[in-house]
């Protein structure tokens, strides 16, 4: 019969950026009020979420949205701390040829399907993903189709 | 030899409102095993609003759930206007908000005509339709259509509301009130809608927070959170109402807490209108947003929907990313379902508040 209850932030954006800032010097880093913004090289960016998750608690995972540069890969990932009232934003730039970084499913129960529609819609492999099917289309579909290199047939 | 089975619950069949399939497996009745399968409505809506222009996406949002049209288009609207960067007049702010909270008492009948659907309970159907009309009809005053709106614009609403709107609104929530509490004495006093939602469908506070439930899902396992109080958008800030929330986490809460929020958005709708001020509704906005990315979040009837826009300075979006309430909501379903009987699976679904078409884009 207990409520959860997340009336004050219990620590600030400064606090929390700059607990990851010196965790990890290498993260890229803009702060707005409740908002974060940070690039994440992709070798350190499951250790970040580790950290954000259990240290910073970042409970919720928003959203995970591959964006096709042309050059390269975007992921970003929306992480909703309730507890502290923050929101961030995650963005890890991964090569065209490789497109490959690690799953958070393991951290947030919710980004599976998110992650599973990624992989689906745009061919970003997420490395430990305990289900990486398809999910939108079929299996034997043989194009990602949020690509830009996807031609679409032109409006009638 | 064993008992086990797995039964195809979809995508046509009565239990499922909307193209889904569930599979599950079972052992004698109860499921040991759901496995959500969607896409059979996937439109391709995230390719397709790339080839169109900013503001003929918005009856394209709208077209993502019909049962909750406005919500839909209002948070492309408000992630458009983070992207041009134009601030929405007051007044205009009043009457989305008013216009939000109608929604979401629409909607929250027509997830309640389904659940009765469901349970085998067609007064419920009937009655929470016949008051659904009634609040179409005020939209419909207010835009034109009765289900998909196209009202939100870019920088404020199409146009303002007609003289004794205000006047219409007032009389229809004191006529839904009084009903709502008929309606209520079809289901918290039926001993058969009791045991069909009371402990079914339990699930722990940590364990949905972790699968990303949101909206009266996640309130009705005991979270106190509201995004419209959490990280309020519009003119929420200002406002006097309460969150819902209930404690037991079964399908019983999760009811409970939408039955509660639509007298809370009653209250909400009443100080809407009480201090709406004068003034323009709309502001002209540029055709072509600044390079950026922007991104908001609301709370829809369903739970957190957001939508994560990406512009190259073109008059259409580069990327446009939306975050559905209802498809994390589904893909956590199998943790409310496992160890209940497939008898239960009507009510544990029909209280989730299904809608396929904002889960399959």
């Amino acid at each position: 019969m207990k409520v959860i209850v997340y009336d004050k932030p219990d620590r600030s954006v400064e606090e929390v950026a700059g607990a990851i800032k010196s965790k990890f010097p290498n993260v890229e880093m803009a702060s707005a009020p409740n908002r974060l913004v940070m690039k994440v090289k992709r070798e350190e960016f499951l250790d970040v979420c580790t950290f954000m998750k259990d240290e910073m608690s970042f409970e919720h995972n928003s959203c995970v949205t591959p964006v096709d540069y042309m050059d390269h890969f975007t992921v970003v990932y929306h992480i909703s701390s309730w507890t502290n009232h923050i929101w961030a934003e995650v963005q890890v730039d991964l090569p065209r040829d490789d497109p490959t970084v690690d799953s958070v499913t393991p951290l947030w129960g919710g980004a599976d399907w998110h992650e599973r529609e990624a992989f689906d819609l745009m061919g970003v492999v997420f490395k430990g993903h305990p289900d990486l099917r398809r999910i939108m289309l079929p299996e034997e579909f043989k194009f990602h189709p949020l690509r830009k290199d996807f031609q679409v047939g032109r409006r009638v | 030899m064993s008992d086990e089975m797995w039964v195809n619950m979809g995508p046509q069949h009565p239990f499922n409102h909307g193209l889904w399939n569930l599979r599950v497996r079972l052992d004698g009745e109860t499921i040991t095993k759901a496995e959500p399968i969607v896409g059979y409505l996937h439109r391709g809506w995230e390719k397709m609003v790339e080839n169109r222009t900013y503001p003929q996406i918005i009856p394209l949002a709208d077209r993502l759930c019909y049962g909750s049209s406005f919500s839909w288009s209002h948070v492309y609207c408000l992630t458009a206007e983070q992207l041009f960067g134009v601030e929405v007049p007051e007044r205009a702010k009043y009457i989305r908000t008013a216009c939000l909270e109608i929604q979401r008492i629409i909607s929250h009948l027509l997830w309640l005509m389904a659940l009765g659907t469901d349970l085998g309970s067609y007064t419920i159907l009937i009655w929470s339709l016949r008051e659904r009309e009634v609040f179409l009809d005020r939209m419909v005053d207010v835009c034109g259509a009765r289900m998909t709106y196209n009202y939100p614009r870019i920088g404020g609403v199409r146009n303002d509301i007609p003289e004794n709107w205000g006047r219409d609104v007032n009389r229809t929530l004191d006529l839904f009130l009084d009903r709502l509490e008929e309606i209520e004495a079809l289901t918290d006093a039926n001993e058969a809608f009791r045991m069909r939602t009371v402990n079914i469908g339990n699930i722990s506070a940590e364990k949905a927070i972790n699968l990303g439930l949101t909206g009266p899902n996640l309130r009705g396992s005991g979270v106190d959170l509201d995004l419209r109080r959490h990280d309020p958008y519009e003119v929420y800030e200002d406002l006097d109402f309460e969150v819902c929330y209930a404690t037991d986490g079964d399908a019983w809460s999760r009811y409970r807490v939408r039955i509660d929020e639509m007298r809370e958005s009653a209250k909400i709708i009443r100080q809407c209108l009480d201090n709406m001020p004068s003034g323009p509704v709309r502001v002209k906005v540029p055709r072509c947003p600044p390079k950026g990315t922007a991104c908001r979040r609301v709370e829809d009837p369903r739970g957190e929907s957001l939508m994560y826009m990406v512009s190259d300075g073109t008059d259409k979006p580069y990327r446009l990313k939306v975050r559905s309430p209802n498809y994390v909501n589904l893909s956590a379903a199998p943790a409310m379902l496992l160890g209940y009987k497939i008898s239960d699976v009507p009510s544990i679904m029909g209280v989730m508040d299904m809608c396929i078409g904002e889960t399959d884009r």
